[in-house]
């Protein structure tokens, strides 16, 4: 049967309003997306307005403040608080970051916090990574060689260390792949730009001997050629990584080994 | 992501606005009163309307087209880059456009 609306867990409700304390000076507010698979409620949005004097810089500071002062229940990941783990990606005023190191001052009206884009949410701001995760397990990412193993480290020119930076920088935060319209769409068999990068750092380390298999795994309809260069994924890095352009470097790398 | 989409969305127009422009071919094969009715949609305001917006869109999904033919020899893919050539992209559309009505209407 056709459907016409949104499943109920895409509905958004008004949530509750929580206010400051009243000799607060300097205030914002928290628009924040609350959901209890269990409950069976639809998803609803809370207001926190909260007082910026007694409290961090950062969105994720404002988040814990809420968590500790406000309710309890709200659920999120943290973890590093300087943007080295990426557990607290999160949609922040419209683009996918780290609240860890989103400045609250940077951004202008309320303070709009949602988990990651079309992931299923597990509760309140955490998605369910699962998947992500085993396609990252997919591309194997880690040394494969077939030569014995040295006495001591597998040695590198410079110039072939240099290649792997701004790859091995990669916290793999979802940020990217969750942005990007294409994983939208095809998340079962597209691989997703952080997924890509990931496998590009390995194709192009001098010290990896499966190259060739690793290029034959992606050479699929679906596994790197649904990127269509929307390039999201870069806009959004926190990081200040570029995916679309190692993803466009392994789609070369496909080109030129067919001579 | 705009130009993305409405890279898309151009080339779908394209295809609905060819088969306007092979009706008026076969119109013009069919005979002198087929073509004299298609053309007459063609040459009233809202065919040239039309057609004003559908050579916007051809000119936009070709110069596009170019920026993503640059994009997969690896170069330009960057935030400024992209960013750059976008504003390049649409001026380069509109220029074109206005340009080829201007010499059309000339005519």
């Amino acid at each position: 049967m056709s459907k016409f609306r949104l499943p109920k867990n895409s509905r958004i409700s008004k949530g509750r309003e929580y206010s400051a304390p009243t000799d607060s000076v300097n205030t914002k507010t928290f628009r924040i997306y609350r959901y209890e698979p269990e409950s069976g409620e639809n998803p609803r949005v809370d207001r926190f307005t909260i007082d910026l004097d007694r409290c961090g810089p950062m969105v994720l500071d404002a988040v814990i403040k809420i968590k500790n002062e406000y309710d309890p229940t709200l659920a999120f990941r943290r973890s590093c608080r300087e943007g080295v783990c990426g557990s607290c990606a999160f949609n922040i005023d419209g683009k996918n970051t780290l609240a860890c190191i989103t400045r609250i001052s940077d951004i202008d009206g309320d303070v709009a916090i949602y988990p990651l884009p079309h992931m299923p949410v597990v509760k309140d701001l955490i998605p369910d990574l699962t998947h992500f995760y085993a396609q990252l397990e997919s591309i194997e990412p880690w040394l494969k060689t077939d030569s014995p193993a040295p006495s001591r480290e597998r040695l590198q020119t410079p110039e072939d260390r240099e290649k792997l930076d701004g790859l091995y920088e990669c916290i793999l935060c979802a940020c990217c792949s969750t942005a990007c319209p294409s994983y939208w769409w095809n998340p079962d068999k597209y691989l997703g730009p952080a997924v890509l990068l990931q496998a590009y750092r390995w194709i192009v380390d001098s010290r990896d001997e499966y190259t060739g298999q690793r290029l034959d795994e992606l050479e699929d309809p679906f596994k790197l050629y649904r990127c269509h260069t929307i390039l999201n994924c870069t806009d959004t890095c926190p990081k200040g990584l570029n995916p679309a352009k190692a993803i466009a470097e392994t789609k070369k790398l496909m080109v030129e080994r067919r001579g | 992501m705009v130009t993305s989409i409405a890279h898309r969305a151009s080339g779908i127009m394209l295809s609905v606005g060819s088969i306007f422009l092979a009706a008026w071919i076969i119109s013009a094969a069919i005979g002198p009163s087929a073509f004299a009715d298609v053309n007459g949609i063609a040459s009233a305001w809202y065919g040239l309307t039309l057609m004003f917006f559908w050579s916007l869109v051809l000119f936009y999904h070709l110069c596009n087209g170019v920026r993503h033919m640059i994009w997969d020899t690896g170069t330009g893919l960057n935030k400024t880059n992209a960013r750059v050539t976008g504003y390049i992209t649409i001026g380069a559309a509109a220029a074109l456009t206005v340009l080829t009505w201007i010499f059309a209407l000339a005519l």
